[in-house]
């Protein structure tokens, strides 16, 4: 009996070990890590938008340093990840136009405007926050190189997530201007932050599959209940309140319940009528577009280089 | 608040270098998000995180030397244009990464010299924030010089666009090695430069790289002056006015 591709595949699931790049994967795995990888890669580089948005307004020369390097780290995890994309055989010019044309998504919270500086204090714990519930379950996931981004990534989400929540202790402890900005923010960042964990379990279409080859090791659902139980006491040490009327703590179970998630609004959003859906694609085709000399550019001189060079 | 009128020559000196790079930074972070490629984000976000930096460093040295309870952040954000004594050419706007790499090179290979002077100066807090000021410089040197030669020997448009942007912003540095009276003072007493002595070997990195570039010095006779005694280009009042607006639309509060 000769041991095939495939069986050595499975086993390396099986055992808990990592996949690699040269090793044989189904196509089906291949292309559900593209997808995963290059969306997530999307997300850091579309999330620096609404956070730029606040750059050259922050409040004092502090926070302007601390959320230049906080939107700085994010292009660099962009880059980790077009990387890793990029060990499964596609280029990362490849992505970027799947993304330019709409055929890949980027995570729909990004479509959301940022109206006041609070709101960057609560894109940093929540939504920051919630990406590190994520993230720090896809360490272990199978794919070595997806794995490996991801535990460099998480070193840094840990301060990203501090700063959002130092701003917000800021403002907590500030004015009744302040703490206004503040809930306003929550009332419109806390549900969409909820959505980042995607779809019910029920409704998930992509979870079993995933499941089983380990690419996700836990379910939409439980990451989702696992950021509320850390978040829900952070808010009541900051005396927010959470626009959730049926947010209520189980003894039983020792886990906060929410209420209905507006699913609709989710749909909504991931088919592209969020808020700022086709800004910030339009945005980001500009910055493209406009760079095309640039690019170009590189390449002639690299190329008038390496002939000098053999000439 | 009370804003005094800045008196001692030394703070009026920190307040002038802060405020090139406080300005230069504030021009760079609006560049967020629109770089060519993803590693110019990077790079652009680091050259404008260290000239913020500076800033910062300066500002709070100058609050000190001051000693009436300012701040750094007062002095970024409670000063008006006219206060404001930044040269001219780091208030400029970039009309895309050509301009923005060409306003960068040649302030760059000004603050070269300047840094590399000031790590000399006797005042030794001053020298300390130049010396790490100095290394920073030489970083942000070689990569914008390493774009004007790339933009300029690149293709024929990139060469244009370069040849361009370096015109657009060249009648802003003759302004840069003009000395007044507080710089000779502070260069008397050792701990300025006078600015005149850093052009001769300005112009040598300038016109190295240039030539690399195969771009030519721009010959416009025309320069413009002003911002180091506050008579700025219109620029500056909108860049400010964003940047302050935080603190101004909700003031004396802490964030
Ligand atoms: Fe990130
Ligand atoms: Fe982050």
């Amino acid at each position: 009996m000769t041991i095939t591709g495939e069986d050595r595949f499975l086993e390396t699931i099986a055992a808990d070990d990592k996949v690699e790049p040269r090793d044989w994967m189904p196509d089906g795995y291949r292309k559900t890590l593209i997808r995963q990888i290059a969306q997530h890669a999307h997300s850091e580089i579309i999330g620096m938008q609404p956070e730029g948005n606040w750059i050259t307004r922050a409040p004092t020369l502090m926070r302007k340093i601390i959320l230049m390097a906080k939107v700085q780290d994010e292009a660099g995890h962009g880059l980790y990840l077009y990387s890793a994309a990029e060990t499964l055989g596609v280029s990362r010019d490849e992505l970027q136009h799947l993304l330019h044309t709409g055929k890949q998504k980027y995570s729909s919270i990004f479509n959301y405007p940022t109206l006041s500086w609070a709101d960057i204090g609560a894109i940093g714990w929540l939504v920051d926050g919630a990406a590190i519930v994520n993230q720090i379950a896809l360490q272990s996931t199978s794919y070595g190189p997806y794995a490996r981004a991801m535990v460099r990534i998480c070193k840094e989400e840990s301060f990203h997530a501090r700063q959002g929540y130092s701003i917000l202790l800021a403002l907590s402890r500030g004015s009744e201007a302040q703490r206004a900005m503040m809930q306003d923010a929550i009332d419109r960042w806390w549900w969409p932050s909820l959505m980042m964990f995607g779809p019910p379990d029920a409704e998930s279409t992509h979870t079993e599959q995933s499941m089983k080859w380990k690419i996700k090791r836990v379910t939409n659902d439980e990451l989702r209940q696992q950021f509320v139980d850390q978040t829900v006491p952070q808010g009541q040490h900051l005396g927010v309140t959470f626009p959730d009327p049926d947010l209520t703590y189980d003894e039983g179970t020792g886990h906060w319940m929410i209420g209905d998630i507006d699913w609709d609004e989710f749909w909504a959003v991931v088919k592209g009528d969020g808020r700022l859906s086709r800004e910030r694609i339009a945005a980001k085709v500009h910055a493209w577009e406009e760079g095309a000399w640039v690019r170009e550019a590189a390449t002639a001189y690299a190329e008038k280089v390496s002939l000098r060079r053999t000439a | 608040m009370t804003i005094t009128a800045i008196a001692a020559p030394l703070l009026k000196y920190l307040v002038r270098l802060a405020d090139d790079n406080l300005v230069l930074g504030q021009r760079l972070s609006e560049y967020i998000a629109s770089a060519p490629e993803i590693e110019e984000d990077l790079a652009v976000a680091n050259i404008g995180l260290d000239h913020i930096g500076v800033a910062q460093h300066l500002f709070s040295y100058a609050a000190e030397v001051e000693g009436e309870g300012r701040t750094e952040d007062d002095f970024a954000f409670w000063r008006t244009e006219r206060e404001f004594t930044n040269a001219l050419l780091v208030e400029q706007p970039h009309e895309g990464f050509g301009e923005l790499i060409a306003r960068q090179f040649l302030f760059d290979a000004y603050q070269l010299e300047l840094w590399e002077a000031l790590s000399r100066s006797s005042d030794e807090r001053l020298a300390g924030i130049a010396a790490k000021a100095l290394k920073e410089a030489r970083y942000h040197l070689r990569h914008t010089s390493s774009w004007v030669v790339r933009l300029g020997d690149g293709t024929d448009e990139s060469h244009r666009r370069m040849q361009d942007a370096i015109g657009a912003m060249w009648r802003f540095t003759g302004e840069l090695f003009e000395a007044d009276d507080l710089d000779r003072q502070m260069a008397d007493e050792g701990v300025g430069v006078d600015p005149t002595t850093l052009h001769q070997a300005w112009t040598a990195t300038v016109d190295e790289i240039l030539a690399e570039a195969t771009l030519h010095r721009p010959d416009d006779p025309y320069q413009a002056s002003g911002g180091r005694s506050g008579m700025h280009s219109e620029h500056l009042g909108h860049l400010l006015a964003e940047m302050q607006w935080m603190q101004r639309t909700y003031p004396g509060l802490q964030w």
